[in-house]
């Protein structure tokens, strides 16, 4: 079984995101940027499925800028055997990213798409979904357990007040959560490795994709500041406080 | 215009985040309905008719609606939408599973969690995990949004909206239910608590965590939190999980106890009304944005609280 995972470059997750003062979205420049962590999970669960033998190949595929390939060898480093590629600089809403996926999928034809359940940067939370929808596939989202029987992947979610787990028919879309796993660090050797592994680099338009925003930012702002507040002297003296306010 | 909003339920009640959905759409305009897809869900459907505001519930019966499969609920959905100019479900772990499949198939690029709705076509949303606020203009026909509950004042209970029973489409479906380990607790749910107590790292084990988090949370009638490094570390379940990975909470109470304040806790709940932080590190980040601030030793701190209160 073939397996494709999409990658996002985003702004390190350590790394403080700043409003850029004309509002008109974040400053990306200069700025630490790393594969999205959800991603990285998902290319370890792939390269977990292939070292089981459950994975054939595992393609990584991204969308964004030239440097978005540095992102895709991360993934080939960690196991990932080749590279697509689709360059664009401009916005890629999800909506756009699933239907270039789509596209992929139709040409690669995997078994399964192990995608990241939100990517950190715009927190939307849907290209999995897209996709799985544009394919007709079934799809189990905030994986934190995937096992393969013949042709169904069991596959334990993380829902609203604990587990569930679906039976989904192959090929099939997961999205993953953070308890999955815990992805590997990539080897000096294996980085080395990596550079030979081959990256085929696209563009939208040779997939057939409109990728013109539907949403338009009108602007980026700073959430609203919190005061500190005071520091109590001790246990009677906060009580006191929180029933002077009411909240106790 | 008219919005469909999906109702999240137990089948046998309607969850509160459901009430506030009627209120973004609402917010939104034009006549709102509310579809209740369920499994024996009349109760749902009954309390859904209530909600002021509801102009019809449409109730659809079937056995994959129990467990709100994502592949059933969109094709239940998508037809339905031929009637609407917006559908608009909770940002929950069953809302979020079944908007985008929606929104794929109607063409519709979905805005996710709104927090505001400033116009029928623009709304406020928190990118960066609460970091920055965007506001984004729609350019599509229909829009399909999922709202994050805690921006929004649930509407009350004093309508009374007729029942339709619409069909349910027949399936069979590509996925299939296997089994569910809900956590049984009589807490209050943590998303939509009314006070909460999380318990961080510096709790140290999976057993003080137990031993000092919940006979205060007990005695608070408060629903219970984690940071992420407390569940990281295995001390308490991941569904505890308060911040930007895990749930976004805004109780009118949020007692943080051992927690640092990493930038990814904070983004889930900066936006409680009133936030005590307990943690004998002076310098801690949460004391930054803590109403009150209590610097000690929690081991000593908790129990003397617990047993004041």
């Amino acid at each position: 079984m073939k397996v494709l995972v999409p990658v996002k470059r985003v702004i390190d997750y350590n790394v403080r995101p700043r409003v850029k003062a004309d509002q008109s979205g974040i400053d990306l420049a200069n700025v630490k940027m790393a594969m999205n962590p959800f991603d990285e999970i998902s290319v370890e669960e792939a390269v977990r499925m292939k070292e089981k033998g459950l994975a054939t190949e595992i393609v990584i595929v991204s969308i964004g800028p030239a440097q978005a390939q540095e992102t895709i060898r991360i993934g080939l480093a960690m196991g990932g055997d080749r590279g697509i590629l689709v360059q664009t600089d401009a916005t890629v809403e999800p909506l756009a990213v699933a239907k270039i996926l789509k596209a992929i999928v139709d040409a690669e034809q995997p078994g399964l798409v192990i995608a990241g359940k939100q990517a950190i940067d715009d927190d939307s939370n849907a290209t999995g979904q897209m996709l799985a929808a544009l394919l007709d596939w079934p799809q189990a989202t905030f994986a934190s357990a995937v096992s393969k029987d013949g042709d169904t992947l069991k596959v334990t979610r993380e829902v609203d007040g604990g587990l569930q787990t679906l039976a989904l028919q192959t090929p099939a879309v997961v999205t993953t959560d953070l308890r999955l796993n815990e992805p590997r660090f990539a080897s000096l050797p294996n980085i080395m490795k990596a550079k030979k592994k081959p990256i085929d680099t696209k563009s939208p338009a040779d997939y057939g994709v409109d990728i013109t925003p539907r949403l338009s930012v009108v602007k980026v702002t700073e959430p609203k500041k919190r005061e500190a507040g005071e520091k109590v002297a001790d246990v009677d003296a906060l009580i006191a406080k929180l029933k002077s306010v009411g909240a106790i | 215009m008219a919005v469909l909003v999906l109702a999240e339920h137990s089948n046998v009640a309607l969850n509160d985040v459901t009430a506030k959905t009627v209120a973004a759409a609402k917010a939104f305009g034009g006549d709102v309905d509310v579809l209740v897809a369920g499994h024996n869900a009349g109760a749902a459907a009954q309390a859904a008719a209530k909600l002021s505001g509801v102009r019809k519930v449409l109730h659809a019966e079937g056995e994959a609606f129990s467990h709100a499969l994502a592949e059933a609920v969109e094709a239940l959905v998508v037809p339905l939408m031929s009637g609407y100019d917006a559908f608009f479900a909770p940002a929950t772990a069953t809302g979020k599973n079944v908007a985008p499949r929606v929104a794929a198939k109607l063409d519709v690029m979905q805005v996710s969690e709104i927090t505001k709705v400033i116009d029928a076509s623009t709304f406020e949303r928190p990118i960066y995990a609460g970091n920055a606020i965007m506001t984004v203009k729609s350019s599509d026909a229909k829009k399909v949004i999922t709202v994050r509950g805690t921006a929004f004042q649930a509407v009350d209970a004093s309508g009374s909206a007729s029942i339709e029973t619409i069909a349910a489409p027949a399936g069979p479906f590509k996925s299939a239910f296997v089994s569910e380990e809900i956590s049984k607790s009589d807490r209050p749910e943590l998303a939509s608590a009314k006070r909460v107590v999380s318990g961080g790292r510096a709790l140290a084990s999976a057993e003080q965590f137990n031993q000092y988090i919940l006979p205060l949370a007990d005695k608070l009638g408060a629903g219970v939190g984690a940071s992420r490094a407390a569940v990281d570390a295995g001390y308490a379940p991941n569904d505890y999980q308060v911040g930007q990975t895990g749930k976004v909470v805004a109780p009118e109470l949020y007692v943080a106890i051992g927690i640092s304040g990493a930038i990814q806790h904070l983004a889930g709940m900066k936006d409680s009304k009133i936030i005590v932080a307990i943690n004998k590190d002076e310098e801690a980040p949460i004391f930054q944005i803590a109403d009150y601030a209590l610097v000690g030793d929690l081991f000593k701190i908790v129990p003397e609280l617990t047993s004041k209160l």
